[in-house]
């Protein structure tokens, strides 16, 4: 955290769940980015990300049950795609803290965290369906919004529409 | 006694009840059956179809399969403007399309940073409140229908009838809105709105207290829905469950109140939650109650904003909306109460182009549909249509 910088309550809650959580992992995990709309760490170890999920999870003081949004994104200039988990305490400690998990582009897997939050399990194939970054471990990484038998991953920056889906005409 | 003959039957099993009476039973090799539900079943309320695998009347497993109403929504939302995505998000649940511009609108202020003029405010939880009551009397209405009670889906579409107008008066369109824009919104309410509003909800309130008796009170209904479908309140916290669905099974959690946003930290109401008297804590019925039990509650938020809104005396509704929309590079993920649940929006800026870089909607049915594999194992086939009922889905949010 910045010095000199008064953050509001939340942030400072987000902050002391951090500490807890780089004291256990050290470097796995980079420094705190606070900020008032989304404060964010980012997991540098993509292998231990299951545990950091579990240990946000299960310690006493973290107890992070609820996982309210797992988004995909491509950054495209680091030739990487990732996934941004909100995840928050709720009705306990009411903190929050968002984690950014990311992986190479091409070909690139994340560990699943569906059988630490339930509902990583559909947000997980949705990432896959739209970035197409592998979800290790997943207990059922198939596509989800768009056709089995679609071509591509529709939310990559350099995505280009396939010319037809069974016959039919696709761009328009 | 004499023993009984059972040369030609097969392999059976014979028991003697008593002198009288012998059960035979012959040994019925059950085999699973895989039973499409949908895309076009009328109880799955809209383009949803599950594959169940039935053991005679058993559900094994249910596998929802989605995506048949797919519109691209967070392609689309990164070719056009921060204020052009507002028409998509009235798409996205179109039941209740002001609480989607509601919650899209206080995520891109967010970022930006602005405040919003009061008046605004109010209007913006005038109108989610009555859109809020017209989307659960469409649950309502229609999950009656769903477990053969016609009447109160004609009561509910009735009332519903007269918030749709209200809100068509103040915006132009009877359900895609177009009227909370990012800043401000598109008009401020007509001169004679506010005494309509207040007219509906002395009419209305009546009105739930009759579809209390009509539907959730019918012993029919109550056997239906009493007991089944049970989701206990840790496992649907790890489902990431939200609105009505978590309050069924007991978590006392509301965005409104727990996460506020708006003037709702200035208004008094109740989050009503079940207590297990009328209900088993987290079944079908539950949710069901906390829906028709919310509708009072939106009520009294109306009738508190209307006393406490200031005048529109030299009023612009349109006065904090920015000239040109680019916020400053960063993300944000910002939440608010919708009817179904919490519909969050993540957006990335990367504070040089108008438009997001990235908009995820977190949508709550999506969500709330992912414990449909738990929810529906062991459960008759009847059942499980009173169970999607409770769920509440609107296909719109869930595919985007």
């Amino acid at each position: 955290m910045e010095e000199g910088k008064v953050f509001s309550q939340s942030v400072q809650q987000s902050a002391a769940a951090y500490a807890i959580i780089h004291e256990k992992f050290g470097a796995a995990v980079s420094a705190f980015d606070a900020n008032e709309t989304m404060p964010f760490f980012e997991v540098l170890d993509t292998a231990l990300w299951p545990d950091i999920a579990l240990f946000m999870r299960d310690h006493a003081k973290l107890k992070f049950n609820y996982m309210a949004c797992l988004s995909g994104v491509d950054y495209q200039a680091e030739e990487k795609v990732g996934i941004v988990c909100n995840i928050e305490s709720l009705g306990l400690f009411n903190h929050k803290l968002a984690v950014k998990v990311k992986c190479a582009r091409n070909g690139g897997s994340i560990p699943t965290v569906a059988y630490v939050w339930h509902t990583a399990n559909w947000h997980e194939r949705e990432a896959y369906d739209l970035f197409g970054m592998l979800f290790t471990g997943h207990p059922e990484l198939r596509r989800i919004l768009c056709p089995d038998d679609w071509e591509g991953f529709p939310l990559r920056k350099d995505y280009k529409v396939q010319e037809s889906y069974h016959g039919i005409k696709v761009p328009y | 006694m004499q023993e009984l003959d059972t040369t030609g039957l097969g392999s059976v099993r014979v028991t003697r009840k008593s002198d009288n009476v012998v059960v035979i039973e012959k040994d019925l090799a059950t085999e699973q059956m895989v039973l499409a539900m949908g895309p076009q079943h009328p109880s799955t309320h809209g383009v949803l179809k599950l594959e169940c695998l039935t053991d005679g009347e058993v559900i094994t497993e249910a596998v929802p399969y989605l995506g048949y109403l797919h519109r691209c929504f967070e392609k689309c939302c990164e070719n056009v403007d921060y204020p052009a995505v507002v028409p998509y998000t009235d798409r996205l649940d179109y039941l209740a399309g002001m609480n989607s511009e509601f919650s899209y609108a206080l995520a891109v202020e967010k970022l930006l940073d602005i405040e919003i003029p009061r008046r605004v405010e109010f209007i913006r939880v005038i109108v989610a409140e009555l859109n809020r009551i017209a989307s659960h009397l469409v649950a309502i209405g229609t999950y009656g229908i769903d477990l053969g009670a016609f009447t109160p889906f004609l009561f509910c579409f009735r009332d519903r009838e007269i918030i749709l107008g209200l809100l068509e008066w103040a915006s132009g369109a009877r359900m895609l809105y177009n009227y909370i824009w990012v800043g401000g919104l598109a008009y401020d309410v007509p001169s004679d709105f506010l005494t309509r509003v207040r007219e509906f909800v002395a009419y209305f309130r009546p009105k739930t207290v009759e579809l209390c008796n009509l539907l959730t009170k019918n012993e029919i209904f109550v056997k239906r829905t009493l007991g089944i479908g049970i989701m206990p309140a840790d496992v649907a916290i790890n489902y990431g469950w939200s609105g009505p669905m978590l309050r069924g099974s007991g978590v006392k959690w509301d965005l409104r109140r727990n996460d506020p946003y708006s003037v709702y930290p200035e208004l008094d109401f109740n989050v009503p939650v079940p207590d297990g008297k009328l209900s088993v804590v987290g079944d079908c019925l539950s949710r069901h109650l906390v829906r028709a039990f919310e509708m009072d509650e939106s009520l009294k938020i109306i009738e508190q904003c209307i006393d406490k809104m200031p005048s529109a005396e030299g009023f612009n509704p349109r006065s904090a909306i920015p000239k040109r929309i680019r916020p400053k590079a960063g993300e944000v993920y910002s939440r608010a109460e919708n009817p179904r649940g919490e519909l969050g929006f993540y957006i990335q800026s990367d504070g040089k182009s108008t438009k997001p870089i990235r908009c995820k909607a977190r949508s709550s049915c999506f969500v709330n549909l992912s414990a449909m594999k738990d929810l529906s194992k062991g459960q008759l086939i009847p059942d499980l249509v009173a169970i999607i009922g409770s769920i509440d889905i609107v296909l719109g949010e869930v595919d985007r």
